[in-house]
């Protein structure tokens, strides 16, 4: 197997032009393994915790508790239609079902691009940061929550805030491959003709080139292992809660009680003016 | 790069006899093995050590793709036939003169006896950026050498280039397109019928390959209906060297003529993009029209709307507006 696809440039030099393919068959192994292992790890090794869900508490929340915004949700589902059509259109040719495929490709990047920044707007300043912040309690939760799972003994983790942990780190791993894939993505837009500026391929040199190509494609294949991943965690039936919040805006006040920290994220019923 | 000439790298060569032990072979050693035909752009490649297969599959010893027979509706000819025969037979120069024509013009009088249809029409790209063994789109990399501001680009695409802007060399195959020919495919999956038009691919579509044939898969006929036969026909071909060149510019028009009336038509035209490029929009502009220099006039220029020089090419589009007009104008 080889990691790096070589070639030969006019001045009879070896270049670099991008990622060898076979890491998109690891990549997407590596996705369907990790699916498999945390499905047998969840059925067969993990001991149910029932989470204590205090009676008193409900009747204090609203029955609809706001989680994600409109503008949240859809910020959401484009993002999720750009990757998708980003790594169909990328990877069906790699493959071998061909098909006029780069056109359809960079304008799906340009609605990623401009729909994270949205988001990093939106999130910036109207949603705020904090929330998606990990810090040592969160650690010490965690390994407390893992202990437990496990059957040993560890001291009660808190309940989640807004987003929980292992939301907040694979966003902040998505933030980091989609970032590299996007930036790589618009500069490898000067090599192809589009109406957005015009064909430039020499504002940097061959073995640059291929630089950009192994980062772009190394994110991408990133993004395969992790949108499975993602995809697999969003259909589990319970975690489906959550996604059902991505589609409709908020989750009821029991999956509230029993899975979030009123001290970290204060419930706000759903069409309120406060909601984000 | 190409350095090393005539010194052929080893390979394993097969010569079977019949379709079925060719199309066993493909599919056993898949995108290991190389089809040949004539040999004539194979062993460039070759040759150049550009292209090194593990296996060869030589087609020249199987008689059934050989021949030109008549069927209920118009020709097959197989597709080891040497363009030399199609020269030749008598059908085909009494009804498909497109075909004979174009045939007839390509490269010279020894290359038609070993070239082949099925080669001819399943040939690489000449463009030398290519062909010189660089790692350019076609050959897997990510750049293109002949659309700089410094290449040699004499001879590319003023269409249909995405990325790659090598052009299709054929001479037969904007005759074939022209005369609704089809190609008849061996896959693994069986036997595979399709427009001539849809046998040739963009780089939008693969940037790798020329045709639709894919690992494993073999071109056997090409099937000539006789919806054209003893139309009017014209072919031109504009080459470097009138001795034997690849065309700058090539076009095959089959019209269809009553009294000065353009019943039907079809233009086809090669060098000027990736693929053979039929003029669909310049064929409806002309149906139903008179054959006179003013519609000659409109069809060149219709054929050259949306044309694309890079920096050395630009003479192609007066080149192609010429050639289109002319194909409609000419007395057959």
């Amino acid at each position: 197997m080889n990691f790096l696809t070589w070639g030969t440039d006019p001045w009879g030099q070896e270049v670099l032009i991008r990622i060898s393919w076979d890491l998109l068959y690891v990549a997407s192994a590596l996705g369907i393994l990790f699916v498999g292992a945390h499905a047998v790890w969840l059925a067969f090794f993990v001991k149910e915790e029932a989470q204590p869900i205090d009676e008193a508490a409900l009747a204090g929340v609203p029955e609809k508790v706001a989680r994600h915004s409109l503008a949240s949700r859809v910020f959401h589902w484009v993002m999720a239609a750009s990757m998708l059509a980003l790594l169909l259109t990328g990877f069906l040719p790699v493959i071998g079902i061909q098909f006029p495929w780069v056109t359809i490709h960079w304008v799906a990047g340009v609605v990623l691009t401009l729909s994270v920044v949205y988001h990093t707007i939106h999130a910036t300043f109207w949603l705020g940061l904090s929330a998606m912040l990990v810090g040592p309690k969160d650690i010490s939760d965690a390994t407390s929550r893992f202990k437990r799972s496990v059957g040993q003994d560890a001291p009660a983790p808190r309940k989640h805030g807004k987003y929980p942990l292992e939301n907040r780190l694979y966003h902040h791993v998505i933030t980091l491959t989609g970032g590299l894939v996007i930036v790589t993505g618009i500069l490898m837009m000067f090599r192809i003709d589009t109406p957005l500026w015009a064909r430039d391929p020499y504002i940097f040199t061959d073995p640059t080139w291929g630089m950009i190509y192994v980062v772009h494609g190394l994110s991408a294949v990133s993004l395969v292992t992790l949108v499975i991943a993602h995809v697999y965690f969003g259909i589990r039936p319970e975690k489906r809660w959550i996604t059902w919040s991505m589609i409709l805006g908020w989750i009821d006040r029991r999956h509230y009680v029993e899975h979030h920290d009123p001290e970290q994220w204060a419930a706000r019923s759903e069409g309120s003016s406060g909601q984000r | 790069m190409a350095v090393i000439r005539d010194m052929m790298s080893a390979f394993e060569l097969f010569q079977p006899a019949n379709v079925e032990d060719a199309a066993a072979l493909l599919r056993e050693h898949g995108e290991q093995a190389w089809v040949m035909a004539g040999g004539l752009d194979s062993f460039d490649w070759f040759k150049d050590r550009v292209k090194r297969p593990s296996v060869v599959v030589d087609l020249g010893g199987i008689d059934a793709l050989k021949g030109i027979e008549s069927t209920a509706d118009g020709l097959e000819i197989g597709a080891m036939t040497p363009l030399t025969d199609i020269v030749r037979h008598p059908d085909i120069r009494e009804r498909y003169g497109l075909l004979q024509q174009a045939a007839e013009l390509v490269a010279s009088p020894q290359i038609r006896n070993q070239g082949t249809i099925g080669g001819n029409n399943s040939q690489d790209t000449r463009c030398w950026y290519y062909r010189d063994g660089w790692t350019c789109y076609r050959a897997g990399g990510n750049i293109c050498y002949a659309d700089t501001p410094t290449s040699m680009n004499r001879e590319h695409a003023i269409f249909g280039a995405d990325r790659c802007v090598a052009v299709n060399p054929s001479d037969t195959a904007p005759a074939l397109i022209a005369l609704d020919a089809q190609m008849v495919v061996q896959t693994a999956g069986g036997e595979r019928v399709m427009d001539a038009a849809d046998y040739f691919i963009g780089p939008s579509i693969d940037i790798t390959r020329m045709t639709v044939l894919e690992p494993g898969d073999l071109l056997a006929a090409v099937r000539i209906p006789s919806t054209w036969a003893g139309a009017t026909f014209y072919f031109e071909k504009v080459r470097d060297r009138q001795v034997w060149d690849f065309p700058l510019v090539n076009v095959a028009t089959a019209l269809r003529v009553s009294g000065s009336t353009i019943e039907d038509a079809r233009v086809v035209v090669n060098g000027v993009a990736p693929y053979p490029m039929r003029l669909t929009a310049v064929e409806g502009a002309l149906r139903g029209g008179s054959r006179d220099e003013a519609t000659a006039e409109r069809a060149g220029e219709l054929a050259v709307r949306g044309a694309r020089a890079l920096r050395h090419n630009g003479y192609k589009i007066p080149l192609m507006r010429n050639l289109v007009k002319r194909s409609i104008r000419a007395e057959a």
